[in-house]
Order: C-alpha cells, then structure tokens, then sequence
C-alpha cells in the first residue's frame, strides 16, 4: 500500500457500468477524494451519480473498475469496507411500518453493536437528526425532511470514518437544508470524510472544499471548489482579424490569457468582471484589426447555466 | 466480521422477523388455525366417521398430522417469501446488502423466521386436535426432528421465490400451482396404498410425502415410506436449497442491478 492510498478515503480507477438493459451509465470513473474532504459530486440527473453510489456501497454490480476504501481494496476487503462506510442513499429506503428507534436500532445490530451501545447510538444519533422525540411513531408519519434525516442517523449508528449521502437536500425545505448543511458541517470537523452529490451547485459551493463535475458517465471537471469558481468567473472572446497575425497579441495584465488559434484568429480569457476596453487598446497598439468577435461559452458554463439552472427553476 | 458480531446480526434479523409477524398476527397466526380447524371439523369429525379407518387408524387421527404438517409447510414459506419479498419491495433489504453481515447470516436469519413462524402455527394447529382426538407422540424426537428440517426446507424455498420475484403474484405463483398439488397429493389425507401401483411411484417423487409420513410415522408409529430414506432425502433437500440460496445471494440475483 502507498502512502498516496492510505490519505484518500476513496480511491476509483476506470469505474465502469453497464445496466442489464445495455445503458451505458459509466465509462470510465477514475476519482480520488482525500480523508477528512467534504467533496462534492455534481452533474446532472441521468449523469451516474447514484450509480457510483450504488457501486461503492454494493447495491450495484460494477462492469468493470476498482474502488479503494482507506487504501483497502473493497473487492477482496468487504468487511472493512462496510465497516467504514455509512450511505444515506436518494430513495428512502427502510420500512415503512416499523419505528422511527427500531429502524436505527436494527441497523446498529447489522454492524454488530452490542444491545446497550446500540441503544446508546441510536439516542446519540436521533437526538442528534432532531428525531428523539419521534422515536416511537412508525416511520412513514414522518414529514419528507424527517425521513431524509432519518436515513442519516441510520448511516451513522456505526459511525463510519466516510460518509456518502445522495442528494440529502432533495425535497428538504430551506430552512432545515441550513440546519443539515450545519451538522454535516460538525460531523466533518470531527473527521468524518463527507462525499455528497447534488444538482445545486450553491449547495456544493456553501459546503465542499473540492468537487468533480460528472455529465454522461465521464467526470469533466475535477478540482477545487475555489478554482471552479474562478474558472465559472472566466469568460473566453474568439476574435477574428483583418489582417493576418501570426502570434497572438501580447498583454501587459497577467490575468489575461491570450491564444493564437490561427493566422486570422485568436482567444483571450479573462474574468468576466473586467472592461474590454483595454484589449483594444493593446490591438491598436500590435496593429492587430478586429473583424469580428464573439463569446465563446466554455462546457462548463454550458453545462451549469443552461441545464442545472433550468432544473433548478424547474423542480 | 467477528463471530459475535454475526451472532448479533443474526439474532437482529431474527427479532425483526419474528416482531414482524406478531405485529401482523391477524394475517400470520388466525389464518392458518381458521383453515386447519375447519379441515378437523369437516373431514376429521363429520366425513370421517362415514369413512372409518385409513392406514388403520380412524380417519381423524390419521389426517391430523397431515394438515399440522400443512400448516407448518405454507407458513415457513410465505413467511419468508413475503417478508424477504417485501423487503426488497420497499428496498429495505438495502440496509442488510449494505451492511457487513455475510449472507449465509442473513440467510439464517431469514429461515430462521420462517421455522419461528412455522413451529409456532404448528403448535397452535396441535393444541387445536386435542378438541377432536387425543393423540399421543410415539417418537418425540423424531417429530420434532422432522418438523424442524421440513420447516428449514420450505423456509428456504420461500427465499428463494421471493429472490426471484418481482411483483406480489410472484411469490403466490408458486404455492398456488407448485406447493398446494404437492401437499393435497402427499399423503396428507389418504395412504398411498389407496393408489395404482403408477400414482404410487408418481408419489414416491414427491418430497412432501416424505414428510408428512415421517411425521405421521412420530406421532403414530407407521408410515408408507422408510423412515431413515426420508430423513436422508430432508436433509439433502435442505443442504441443496441453502446451498442454492446462497450461490444467488452471492451473485446478487434480484437484489443487485
Ligand atoms: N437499474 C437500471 N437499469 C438501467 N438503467 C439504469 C438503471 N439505473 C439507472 N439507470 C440509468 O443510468 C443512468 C445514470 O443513472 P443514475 O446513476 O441514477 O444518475 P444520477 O444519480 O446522476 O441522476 C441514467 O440514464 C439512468 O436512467
Ligand atoms: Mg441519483
């Protein structure tokens, strides 16, 4: 085992699915979040997010791909594995018709807690998810945002070291998504490593210290939630000239990249909350002359403004 | 997983199991004992005494460790059919798959559920007789012994229909067209030496005869089938079952895509 396996929490390489049906869900997953993260898998709905859930918690088959827990291969080390994780998955998932307490107590005698420390837990965690006093009614009088944090304190009763929850806010009213944000928060702190998918990106910004960005079974973007952020802040202008150029025009700024695309054409990058004036300015200087410009959107952009904005106007 | 720890996740199945059918007792428990009273009143007292003896003994006394062995065969099964189907139903069977309990405990678990639930209408369909005959156990152990393995067997056929299943019907498919015949036609109310030498060799294949005979030959002390034949042939059916049960368990058959 390296020492670069031992820090990541979770380690997949070439994740690959395909349903029983032929759908193609993944095609090839590789991702790394480190121990002690609060990360952030975001991507639209159809994009594969539950689907690598299911996998790492072994509810789905994979076609193909490895998946590391704590430098431990999940394959050959099942009850490790298990042991160190806790899901709260999209669906709900307990019965409907037992208690709010025999639920949790349950799963702590699927981990193999003892009866005392089971009870112990299960007191801790639904005190916890505000669900104490709910402790006797059947699970399905419970209100959609009790349910939700219901299945929290269930993946929690054995405490695990890294925590997965699928879309833990869908269908939770704003207010208690803050008070949620907030334990998950506290939870992380005390070293809990926290992966969460969303469609939101606000709720992965307020939250998560690095994100991927997955779309069609492939991860298109995976860095820091800060470097997102700025390149989200970047805008890309393709110009066109009259005259032929050669290399690109040069930029005293630092902050404004410059591309040569071809002997008419070239790009510059910058932060779309800066004037364009001075680019001009340089041109006339380089006698470079403008034709034509237009705003070229980068996949990210694309994939944020027009499909997750509409989704989320839409739900 | 450490050995008491599985203990734990067996005993937690277990309870669940058994809560489970308890909570539910007006569907589980009065049922079976509604039907089986109704067959000693009908067949046992009134037809009964029209049709005197059967194997050499009174007709009563002869059908009721048939229909006690009825009861216990349709309620191992669908205990375990339809709890195991309704936890996949309402995808809770999630929270064992994601667990670390191996799955020959949750097979145990399972079974063990259904023999619970089996044994208990056993009993109560056995307090009941008492109204119509006294009958007393000749081989105590051999009984029990028989109930037991027949209680294993068909608890863990019921785990494997409801692997299998994917709607409600599908768990009641099989003991309407498969579990029914083999019970009506095995022994349970009338000897096999009723029948042409072909319905006896037909019979002799199906594994339910085995059991009620055994048991009749427990409580009665004679049989139409070799007793340690048919202890032998339980067992293998049980071996069998649990060993098929857990190849699809292990390959994920109707649990995971
Ligand atoms: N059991 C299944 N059989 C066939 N296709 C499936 C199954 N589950 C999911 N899919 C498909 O796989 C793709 C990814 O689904 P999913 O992982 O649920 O996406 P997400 O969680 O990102 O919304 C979707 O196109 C979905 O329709
Ligand atoms: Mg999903």
């Amino acid at each position: 085992m390296s020492h670069a396996d031992s820090q990541n929490a979770i380690s997949i390489r070439n994740l690959r699915k395909t349903y029983a049906n032929g759908h193609v869900a993944l095609k090839g997953i590789d991702l790394d979040v480190k121990e002690n993260d609060f990360f952030a898998l975001l991507g639209p709905n159809g994009a594969g997010k539950s689907t690598i859930i299911g996998i790492i918690s072994t509810l789905v088959n994979a076609s193909d791909g490895t998946i590391k827990i704590f430098g431990k291969d999940a394959a050959s080390h099942v009850y490790e594995a298990k042991q160190s994780l806790g899901v709260v998955p999209q669906e709900i998932n307990f019965s409907q018709f037992e208690k709010v307490a025999d639920i949790v107590m349950t799963q702590a005698g699927y981990y193999g807690l003892k009866g005392s420390l089971a009870r112990e837990r299960t007191e801790k965690y639904l005190k916890k998810l505000d669900l104490w006093d709910k402790r006797d009614n059947r699970s399905r009088m419970l209100s959609g945002g009790m349910k939700r944090r219901l299945m929290i304190a269930r993946a929690l009763v054995h405490e695990p070291r890294l925590l997965i929850l699928d879309e833990p806010t869908a269908g939770v009213d704003i207010e208690l998504r803050r008070s949620m944000w907030e334990f998950l928060q506290e939870i992380n702190r005390n070293g809990t490593t926290i992966i969460l998918t969303t469609h939101y990106l606000e709720e992965a910004e307020s939250l998560c210290r690095n994100i991927a960005i997955i779309d069609h079974g492939q991860i298109v973007e995976n860095t820091s939630m800060r470097a997102l952020l700025g390149k989200l802040a970047m805008q890309t202008l393709v110009f066109d000239t009259v005259n032929e150029v050669s290399t690109a025009p040069q930029f005293n700024d630092p902050e404004v990249r410059c591309q040569w695309l071809d002997s008419h054409s070239f790009e510059v990058s910058m932060s779309t909350d800066r004037d364009i004036n001075a680019l001009f300015a340089a041109f006339n200087e380089q006698n470079v002359l403008i034709k034509s410009m237009r705003n070229k959107t980068n996949r990210l952009e694309e994939l944020f403004l027009s499909r997750l904005k509409g989704q989320q106007t839409a739900s | 997983m450490f050995a008491n720890h599985k203990y734990i996740a067996f005993e937690t199945i277990l309870v669940k199991e058994v809560r489970r059918f308890t909570r539910i007792w007006l569907q589980t428990l009065v049922p079976p004992a509604i039907t089986i009273g109704l067959y000693y009143l009908i067949f046992g007292n009134l037809i009964g005494r029209r049709i005197g003896e059967m194997g050499g003994y009174p007709y009563i006394d002869f059908i009721v460790p048939g229909l006690i062995m009825m009861a216990v065969i349709q309620n191992a099964y669908a205990n375990v059919s339809s709890s195991f189907f309704s936890n996949k139903f309402q995808r809770c069977v999630e929270e064992i798959l994601v667990s670390p309990v191996p799955n020959y405990i949750i097979l145990l678990g399972f079974v063990a559920g259904g023999m619970v639930r089996g044994l208990l209408v056993g009993v109560i369909v056995t307090l009941m007789s008492f109204v119509f005959t006294s009958l007393s156990i000749e081989h105590v152990w051999l009984t029990i012994l028989v109930v037991l393995l027949t209680a294993m067997v068909f608890s863990l056929a019921g785990f494997i229909n409801a692997l299998f299943a994917n709607t409600f019907d599908d768990i009641s498919i099989i003991p309407t067209f498969v579990l029914t015949p083999l019970i009506y036609l095995g022994g349970v109310f009338y000897s096999i030496e009723l029948l042409p030498a072909v319905g006896q060799w037909v019979s002799a294949m199906n594994p339910v005869l085995y059991m009620v005979n055994t048991f009749r030959y427990g409580i009665l002390g004679s049989s139409d089938v070799n007793i340690y034949w048919a202890l032998f042939m339980l067992v293998l059916f049980s071996a069998v079952l649990f060993a098929v049960a857990l190849i699809l368990l292990r390959r994920g058959t109707g649990l995971r895509h």
